[in-house]
């Protein structure tokens, strides 16, 4: 009886210890989820986050002059960002392939220095791996003094390499207020 | 019987249980950390329950009546978290305690003294988040889902409490779940096999795993949320990189399989009962146990059938559809069986099978709602409207709830070995059985007229049907107390219960004379033919 019992107790502290790595395993997957969650969004074009910075170059991409995509701009503030934030012009047409400069104007109507930045976001899902941007005012934040505006440059090129079907995207930016971040 | 259970046992195992106070702070008997669970998640039943009275009242007629909006959000997010956190899941576990050991022929939860911490955790778990009420700026009011940036950028003050009660809730209920998981499949008498095991354990185990694999999830979550609030990270604020819609992935990826933890013991108790009373053998064990491990799977795959709202490729739309929508097979095989179960047997109604009953059919309108809301463009529609609170209220108030109470009535007589009083039993249920039906069925119309989820004022369009809605829901919180009487009468002067007391009932549990002794099975018993499910 006695032995049935050392052995049990064996038995029980090893599946005890499997149980919990399988719980640290688990814990360990809620957090491996962030990465795979880029990883995906990345790949897929999902969540429409457009990539970093691109480097042109004309010798490795011809303007195919038989197509007209047309890019739209979309300019808003989140909740409780006071700027003013809009693009110079709606929308734009542009042959895949050419580079293309559009400004965005914003500027602090309150009465205190605020940092700024925007998070672009993109749609339809297919088209955002295609969409490179060359220069864009997205890829840093801005300081401003109340009251001062600015204007800022969007240099983007749409890649020949665009799916047949797409003919029309829109590009979304969202203005955030992080000069508490920016403080921290 | 006697035969059964072992006269002689070990000299430190001849004793009862502790006097006083100390015996429930300190126990690590199973039987007295069950009636501990028990006790504890009625306690909070009836808490949630008022929080819902209050929510109900102030949605009696249109306009603001009773509460502010801020209150009223703070209302429906106790609701939510205090019944699915504090009432239904310590219910089932509080039943697991009491039944498995008893169910396999084993003498105690494989690690008893654990089993004491992952009761006593939940006390403070709760009193934690309960306090957040009287806090500066009020409890969490995001809703029991607590979707960033709502919960993370707007949330209350208190929102951190809630945090580490979460922490402290998932902690438990890993504990429990290993506990459980340990006891199932290391401890079972000689002969019982994995596929002769009751049901109830069955389903437990599964349930078991399930919790293991996503109550970690939980706590990462919350972790996260806990960083983004204190110390400036940026996992679901736009501004800083993150992206809020992953929140809604990672909490679904814990949240669909959650509603499967509450729902799976409520199957195994269905398949006790519906043989029980129909005085045959459950109709296709084999395939409910498929049928379970099926719908646990499958509950890892369909977590985005929360959000279609919210965006998502088509591919990945018409995925979570099909794989929702798939889901329905293994239940249908479940209802059918327990139709068949009852069919041509020779059936009684007493109240642990008027609930199993009620529990068959209301469920399947549940399930039913919820195979609605898995087709993708209809459920643009229905989401966040009332049809869906209708829906998940079907699957959980006349699903998990009446089980749980099938499950009261049907071992109450074992526990505290006296009977409880037929007749105010099914007073409790048709009291409830109407009022559930008169709070819900109505919400299913105004959900699909398009009253929003979480509001406290609607249109006057909606009046009457909120009325009777509201109604309702006071004839069900009511019905409540009498279950409450019941259970006292019971104790303090029912009539004595036999060892079998029901008829048709198999299982070892059933060996051991009413009430059941402080110890049972202190030494492995032979598993006679006749109490083995197959």
């Amino acid at each position: 009886m006695s032995q049935d019992t050392e052995l049990q107790r064996k038995k029980t502290s090893w599946l005890v210890a499997k149980l919990g790595a399988l719980v640290v395993a688990m814990f360990a997957f809620g957090w491996a989820m962030i990465p795979l969650y880029d990883l995906i969004c990345e790949v897929t074009g999902l969540g429409g986050r457009t990539g970093d910075q691109y480097t042109y170059d004309p010798a490795q991409m011809q303007p195919d002059t038989s197509r007209l995509v047309r890019v739209s701009f979309l300019a808003n503030t989140n909740a409780g960002m006071t700027w003013e934030f809009k693009a110079d012009r709606n929308s734009v047409r542009v042959h895949p392939g050419e580079v293309r400069e559009v400004n965005f104007i914003v500027r602090n109507t309150s009465d205190r220095p605020m940092v700024g930045q925007a998070i672009p976001s993109l749609i339809p899902g297919n088209a955002v791996n295609f969409f490179h941007k060359t220069e864009c005012f997205c890829f840093e934040y801005q300081l401003l003094e109340p009251g001062e505006s600015m204007e800022m440059p969007l240099r983007f090129v749409v890649d020949p390499d665009l799916p047949p079907n797409v003919d029309a995207v829109t590009l979304s930016y969202a203005l955030f207020d992080i000069t508490d971040m920016a403080l921290r | 019987m006697s035969a059964v259970i072992d006269a002689h046992h070990d000299d430190h195992d001849h004793h009862g249980p502790d006097k006083g106070i100390g015996r429930w702070l300190f126990t690590t008997n199973h039987k007295d950390i069950g009636t501990l669970y028990l006790w504890f998640s009625f306690a909070m039943f009836l808490v949630g329950g008022v929080m819902a009275l209050i929510v109900r009242a102030e949605l009696f007629q249109p306009g603001m009546q009773f509460v502010t909006p801020d209150f009223f959000n703070q209302m429906t997010t106790m609701h939510g978290l205090i019944m699915v956190f504090g009432a239904i899941m310590p219910a089932f576990v509080g039943l697991a305690n009491w039944m498995i050991p008893m169910m396999i022929g084993a003498s105690d939860m494989a690690l008893p003294r654990m089993n004491n911490l992952s009761f006593w955790i939940l006390p403070f778990a709760f009193a934690m988040l309960l306090s957040t009420l009287f806090m500066e700026g009020g409890a969490p009011n995001f809703g029991w889902t607590f979707y960033a940036p709502l919960s993370t950028t707007y949330g209350p003050d208190s929102t951190t409490y809630f945090i580490f009660a979460v922490h402290l809730m998932g902690a438990s209920s890993i504990m429990g779940a290993i506990n459980i998981i340990a006891t199932v499949l290391n401890m079972r008498a000689p002969g019982m096999t994995l596929m002769k095991m009751p049901l109830f354990v069955w389903t437990w185990l599964i349930t078991a795993y399930l919790l293991i694999a996503v109550m970690p999830v939980l706590a990462g979550l919350v972790t996260m949320m806990l960083f983004d609030i204190h110390f400036g990270t940026s996992f679901f604020n736009a501004a800083g990189g993150g992206d809020p819609v992953m929140f809604q992935h990672i909490f679904w990826f814990f949240g669909h399989p959650e509603v499967y933890i509450m729902i799976l013991p409520a199957f195994g108790i269905i398949s006790h009962i519906i043989p029980t009373f129909a005085r045959k053998p459950l109709f296709g064990y084999d395939s409910m146990v498929y049928a379970i491990a099926s719908i646990a799977f499958l509950s890892f795959i369909v977590w985005a059938h929360h959000m279609f709202t919210v965006g998502m490729p088509l591919a990945g739309v018409l995925f979570f559809m099909y794989a929702t929508m798939l889901i329905a097979v293994p239940t249908g095989v479940k209802v059918f069986n327990w139709v068949a179960t009852m069919w041509r047997g020779s059936m009684t109604f007493e109240t642990p099978m008027l609930f199993a009953i009620a529990f068959v059919v209301l469920f399947t309108i549940g399930g039913f709602s919820g195979v609605m809301l898995a087709i993708a463009p209809a459920d643009i529609q229905y989401h966040d409207t009332y049809f869906v609170v209708a829906h998940f209220h079907y699957v959980l108030v006349p699903g998990a709830l009446f089980s749980l109470f099938a499950a009261a009535y049907y071992w109450l007589p074992k526990w505290c070995g006296r009977m409880y009083d037929e007749t105010l039993g099914k007073i409790h249920f048709w009291m409830s059985f109407i009022g559930v039906n008169i709070a819900f069925f109505p919400q299913h119309f105004v959900g699909l007229a398009g009253m929003p989820r979480r509001i406290p004022d609607y249109p006057l369009q909606f009046a009457d049907l909120n009325m009777i809605s509201t109604v309702g829901a006071f004839v069900f919180g009511l019905s409540q107390l009498v279950f409450l009487f019941v259970v006292i009468k019971a104790i303090r002067s029912g009539e004595p219960a036999s060892d079998r007391v029901w008829e048709g009932a198999h299982g070892l549990e059933w060996t051991v004379p009413s009430p059941a002794p402080y110890h049972t099975f202190t030494h492995p018993p032979k598993v006679p033919e006749s109490e083995m499910h197959t």
